[in-house]
């Protein structure tokens, strides 16, 4: 049976603009998303920002109703039975929210004990079990407006697991930590599934991903757009091969121009501090580069060069793809 | 006996929480020490000290009103500003039962504005308390305080479902003083503003605390204040799951 299954998710917003003459619009921000979850696995939803990976998630744990469509964890639906599956779910999410600043770590990880329904003989036992898992065993008593992000997001994770839920929820956990807590993040959510539990992980890092999921949902202007294990979307790009050209003041024309060119699956432009890092992904057996350059007219190009494909260029492929 | 475990440690976790504030308790210290030092000036032309001693208990009660219906606002819009919101509502947990806690530690705090009016006027306008009833006047604050800080969770269920309503409660602020007649007779209102006086519990509150002080019938003000503050809470109670249910309808737990 899968623990957490979607079907056919869709959630709108109804957004106003406007000051004296307001004007109510209908903003679509998953659109018929399904996927499931197997037991034990570490399922990653990996889209770029404003994707419905939140909202996806916000869904799932009982935050958002759905517009249409539904979605079950463990077999409860999750509007239905909303409070059965808050028993039964963790959630963990990323940034400096979602904390008592003022109060030290102890305290809100007491607070949350008694809210997720720990028995209190349970409860300092536990959050001891917990501090060590997260790292922050002798720092629980500071105040936690003196915590890194590193820490915070640690503190998070411990909060999330306090009630020992089967399935865990974490959205974008490692932003903004640097990459040493970020490594030590991703060991901690690893962690996870050898202790049986199901993941369903958020994250727009394509690195992430790959180290850590069993399968990879990628979703893009709230849409599910691929699924499959990492190396099966590596597979996707792997015949190909990526011209990358250094340029200086490409014109959005141009960008569509290479659009057009026969055999050009992907085109992305990355900016960098002066110049543009222009992204062609072409299909199997082309050489393509002198066309490229061919359609660079009036631009500055500086290095060209040519590679393999990689997991991230299957990833810019699937997003950016019409 | 859970749920009255919860209530308790939710209040001391949301008193310490307000108390660690260095400039929110400043504020909560001074504040009503302001209403007083005001309702004092107004009330202290002549010489029959019961002018005073009515407006002293008025602005005692003003505080504790103030205290519970701004600060529940700026708690709602607080917990979702730190995105903890969020996290209360995702708890397997009656909501009312993470919201009550925190409108009873504003009121809690409430209590000492009560108490600094009163000491403030003594100490500095000489205005000494003489109570009547002393029984019934230890039985009329715990009503008015519980009264009010039920009318509190009432506007927090509000706060919860919309993300401008913690300007709700600052709006409310002044005119409950008046129509509650905290500091001028309700007798001098229109007859149409009585009704709304008689729904709301600070009304029946003040009458019972002074009517204690005063040496009248406090009684029926008592019992009236503290039937108010149960139906205040039933109907939180009853209507914070369908206020959440639209919350999350309308995707307004979050600040986006």
């Amino acid at each position: 049976m899968a623990v957490v299954e979607a079907e056919n998710l869709r959630r709108t917003y109804r957004t106003t603009t406007g000051t004296i003459r307001r004007r109510s619009l209908e903003v679509e921000a998953v659109r018929s998303v399904s996927f499931e979850i197997g037991e034990g696995e570490l399922f990653g939803l990996l889209g770029p920002n404003g994707a419905g990976k939140t909202t996806t998630i916000k869904m799932l744990i009982t935050l958002l109703i759905p517009t249409s469509g539904s979605a079950r964890v463990l077999g409860h639906d999750v509007v239905k039975d909303a409070h059965w599956v808050r028993r039964n779910i963790g959630y963990v999410f990323g940034g400096d929210r979602g904390l008592y600043e003022r109060l030290s770590a102890l305290d809100n990880l007491r607070y949350f004990a008694e809210l997720y329904a720990v028995p209190a003989r349970e409860q300092k036992g536990r959050i001891a079990e917990l501090l060590e898992l997260v790292g922050l065993t002798g720092r629980e008593k500071e105040r936690v407006e003196g915590y890194s992000r590193g820490m915070r997001q640690r503190l998070h994770i411990a909060r999330g697991l306090l009630h020992d839920p089967p399935v865990v929820f974490l959205d974008e956990p490692t932003i903004g930590v640097d990459p040493v807590g970020a490594r030590e993040l991703r060991g901690t959510i690893s962690s996870l599934t050898q202790a049986g539990k199901t993941v369903l992980l958020t994250t727009h890092y394509m690195f992430e991903a790959d180290q850590l999921c069993d399968r990879i949902a990628v979703i893009a202007n709230g849409r599910i757009v691929a699924e499959g294990t990492p190396q099966q979307l590596k597979d996707r790009v792997a015949d190909g091969s990526v011209v990358e050209v250094e340029v200086y003041g490409i014109e959005d024309a141009q960008v569509e121009s290479l659009r057009t060119l026969p055999g050009v699956t992907s085109v992305s432009v990355e900016e960098r501090e002066q110049a543009q890092l222009l992204v062609v992904q072409t299909a199997p057996g082309l050489e393509l580069t002198h066309a490229i350059l061919g359609r660079l007219d009036g631009v500055g190009v500086g290095r060209v060069t040519s590679r393999e494909p990689t997991l991230e260029d299957a990833y810019v492929a699937l997003v950016t793809a019409p | 006996m859970r749920q009255l475990r919860l209530l308790a440690l939710g209040w001391a976790f949301h008193m310490k929480m307000l108390m660690r504030s260095a400039f929110n308790s400043l504020l909560g210290v001074v504040y009503p020490l302001f209403f007083a030092t005001v309702a004092f000036f107004m009330f202290r032309a002549g010489d029959d000290p019961k002018p005073l001693l009515y407006a002293s208990l008025g602005a005692a009660v003003m505080g504790i009103w103030s205290t519970t219906s701004t600060s529940a606002g700026a708690a709602m819009a607080r917990e979702r500003w730190h995105g903890t919101l969020e996290l209360l509502v995702t708890a397997p947990t009656h909501f009312a039962f993470v919201l009550l806690p925190v409108t009873i530690a504003m009121a809690t705090i409430g209590i000492y504005s009560m108490v600094a009016t009163l000491l403030w006027g003594w100490l500095v306008f000489g205005i000494d308390v003489q109570i009547g009833h002393p029984v019934a006047f230890v039985l009329a604050i715990p009503a008015t305080v519980g009264s009010i800080g039920a009318l509190g969770f009432l506007l927090a269920v509000a706060f919860v479902r919309f993300r401008q309503a913690w300007a709700l409660g600052n709006m409310l602020e002044y005119p409950v003083w008046l129509v509650c007649g905290f500091l001028v007779p309700l007798s001098l209102f229109p007859d149409w503003v009585r009704p709304i006086s008689w729904v709301l519990a600070p009304t029946w509150g003040i009458n019972a605390i002074r009517e204690a002080a005063l040496g009248g019938s406090p009684f029926a003000d008592i019992g009236m204040a503290a039937l108010l503050g149960s139906a205040y809470t039933l109907l939180g109670i009853l209507v914070v799951n369908r206020a959440l249910r639209a919350a999350r309808t309308k995707a307004t737990l979050a600040l986006t």
